[in-house]
């Protein structure tokens, strides 16, 4: 008897309780993703009321002057600093997950890092890393008098430096994905591992590793997105001085202080197609892995 | 009566006292053995030796920035940057960093942001994920593929041509810009809300229904205050990501009046230039509000984190 009335009603609050988020999620995501694109085949200068159509020529730039790239090897380095962290969150999580004194103390230290507010924590750093800062009298009060340098002006150094600061604040993050999934294995697999005599790689090794294959691969792809998009620490402790600059602060530099849109559009169409290809080996990696 | 229960009690309590004595003897026992195993030795003090030096790491820094928030400039020169101040009770450079450094006002407007945008976040939220997974109408699988797509595009990556967006609607300075991308470009509590709808159970609609109730009231009756957990956890997670957030504000608000906390703190090094016991000392008023929240809440981040992570 009230089908109809029903059926009118779902109409509405579809439509209301859909209109206003479809329409932001399209403004604010869908229609700049495809300006991208748009933009990097112009030379738009953000202003101008004219965006003239250039063809492939920003990619082109890209493509013959590798001095743009070249903030793109800096990920490397933070790569290499999220493999490090993951290696150490495991084994702190590994840890933490086993009966250990304090483990709920080391949780919240390791933990508390990623919940600072970013330029605060890097800040941190940029006094820390000082020279005759509080990293060289750390070093020379604990008899490590030798390692003291230039921190953030050696150029050799500088970014491990600052990738040293982003380990520092992204640990806690990965620790507690991998603890929660420690959690998550019933603990009788282990007794009865430990009853078979198996040591404690062993139960590493076959309980484990298994367990949370999933987790390091999830996490793996979460850190090089996190690599490729690193910006808020050089940009605060360095800004980009000494080799720091990395390819997002490029692109923003590009866009904003050079103002060529194309150019910078170009540079970020190729980060977002890096990631979305990075994203989908990733998915056939995982799907090969649950076939087999 | 309460004779025998008294004596029971005292009998099952010398019993769990027993039962505690002997695992406190099995664990006395076990280490005694153990500690003569130097395999076994060497593993535990290698396990302790790693957290501690991890603490370490963790702690100096943050450590070396609070003393300096004590000292005077000529201290901090002076002395060893690891040593303590010679008075903890020196609050010149606090009250420095709201008089000269515009705190005051980066927090007003940060909390602005923060409340206007986590309001929003909520209701879109809840509204979205309450019609995705109630109804079925023409194109609800493009609209779900619509936000599966949106999560893969980096935000950061998009945002040259998202400040033309912003520019366009005349919003550059305003703190419409950064609110509207904080509702509007989060994907992950559609994830949040959508998993949590999953668990109540669509028999209360349906008595809702029969009893003659709008499909708005049983949302706004029923549904909401049944995520009250999911918007828990939404609330924490946007108000880490909001209250951290440097990029967006560093974008869209560089006038001097629409500083937030990030911004504000970015811009010390102009204002006070190498005075790095004024800095240290915004640095640990941006900081408190933080460890405070987190050390109230450990519990709800920890999991509010492992959600949002695994989900997006």
């Amino acid at each position: 008897m009230y089908k109809p009335t029903l059926k009118q009603q779902q109409r509405i609050i579809v439509f209301a309780f859909l209109a206003l988020p479809l329409t932001l999620l399209f403004v604010f995501s869908y229609y700049p993703a495809s300006q991208l694109f748009y933009l990097s085949v112009t030379d738009w200068n953000g202003y101008a009321p004219t965006k003239d159509f250039v063809g492939l020529e920003n990619y082109l730039y890209l493509w013959e002057e590798p001095d743009q790239l070249n903030p793109l090897l800096v990920t490397l380095y933070y790569f290499v600093g999220a493999v490090v962290q993951l290696v150490l969150s495991l084994w702190f999580a590994v840890l933490i997950n086993s009966k250990l004194a304090g483990r709920n103390l080391f949780k919240t230290l390791l933990f508390i890092p990623f919940v600072l507010n970013a330029v605060a924590a890097s800040m941190v750093f940029q006094i820390f890393y000082q020279v005759d800062g509080a990293f060289d009298n750390f070093l020379q009060t604990v008899g490590l008098g030798s390692l003291v340098q230039p921190w953030l002006m050696d150029p050799d150094v500088v970014n491990w430096a600052l990738v040293g600061a982003s380990v520092w604040r992204y640990l806690g993050f990965n620790l507690i994905l991998f603890y929660g999934v420690l959690q998550s294995i019933p603990q009788d697999q282990y007794e009865a591992a430990k009853i078979e005599g198996a040591s404690e790689w062993q139960q590493f090794r076959w309980i484990t590793l298994p367990s949370i294959k999933l987790v390091i691969g999830l996490q793996v792809l979460l850190a090089f997105v996190g690599s490729l998009s690193v910006f808020e620490i050089p940009m605060i402790i360095t800004k980009g001085a000494n080799g720091t600059k990395t390819f997002v602060m490029a692109t923003l530099e590009t866009a904003f202080n050079f103002n060529d849109f194309g150019l910078a559009s170009a540079m970020a169409v190729l980060l977002l197609v890096i990631v979305i290809l990075f994203m989908i080996l990733q998915k056939v990696l995982f799907s090969e892995e649950k076939a087999s | 009566m309460s004779t025998t229960r008294a004596v029971s009690t005292t009998a099952s309590e010398n019993a769990s006292l027993d039962r505690e004595n002997l695992a406190g003897q099995i664990y006395a026992i076990r280490l005694r053995r153990n500690i003569r195993n130097p395999k076994w030795l060497f593993w535990v003090t290698f396990k302790y030796l790693t957290l501690l030096l991890g603490a370490v790491a963790v702690l100096v820094p943050p450590y070396a920035v609070f003393m300096a928030s004590f000292k005077t400039l000529d201290e901090y020169y002076a002395n060893s940057k690891v040593a303590l101040p010679e008075s903890f009770f020196n609050f010149d450079n606090y009250i420095k960093v709201f008089t000269d450094g515009d705190l005051g006002l980066a927090f007003f407007n940060t909390g602005s942001i923060l409340l206007i945008s986590l309001f929003f976040t909520i209701v879109f939220g809840t509204q979205v994920a309450y019609v995705l997974s109630r109804f079925s109408f023409f194109g609800k699988r493009l609209v779900l593929l619509a936000y599966v797509i949106a999560m893969v595009i980096p935000a950061v990556t998009t945002q040259v041509a998202t400040f033309e967006v912003i520019k366009a609607l005349g919003l550059i300075n305003h703190k419409a810009s950064v609110i509207l991308l904080y509702v509007g470009a989060d994907v992950v509590m559609i994830y949040v809300f959508l998993q949590f709808m999953k668990g109540i159970p669509l028999e209360l609609d349906e008595a809702a229904k029969m009893e003659g109730a709008s499909y708005f009231l049983i949302y706004w009756k029923i549904i909401l205050p049944l995520l009250k957990p999911a918007i828990a956890t939404i609330v924490i997670l946007r108000t880490i990501f909001i209250y951290n957030d440097f990029y967006f504000p560093l974008l869209y608000l560089p006038e001097q009046s629409q500083v937030t906390v990030s911004t504000a703190l970015y811009k010390f090094t102009s204002v006070f230039g190498t005075e790095w016991t004024t800095i240290s000392a915004g640095i640990i008023v941006i900081l408190i509000p933080s460890i405070t929240v987190f050390l109230l809440l450990q519990k709800q981040i920890y999991a509010g984190v492992t959600n949002g992570a695994v989900k997006g």
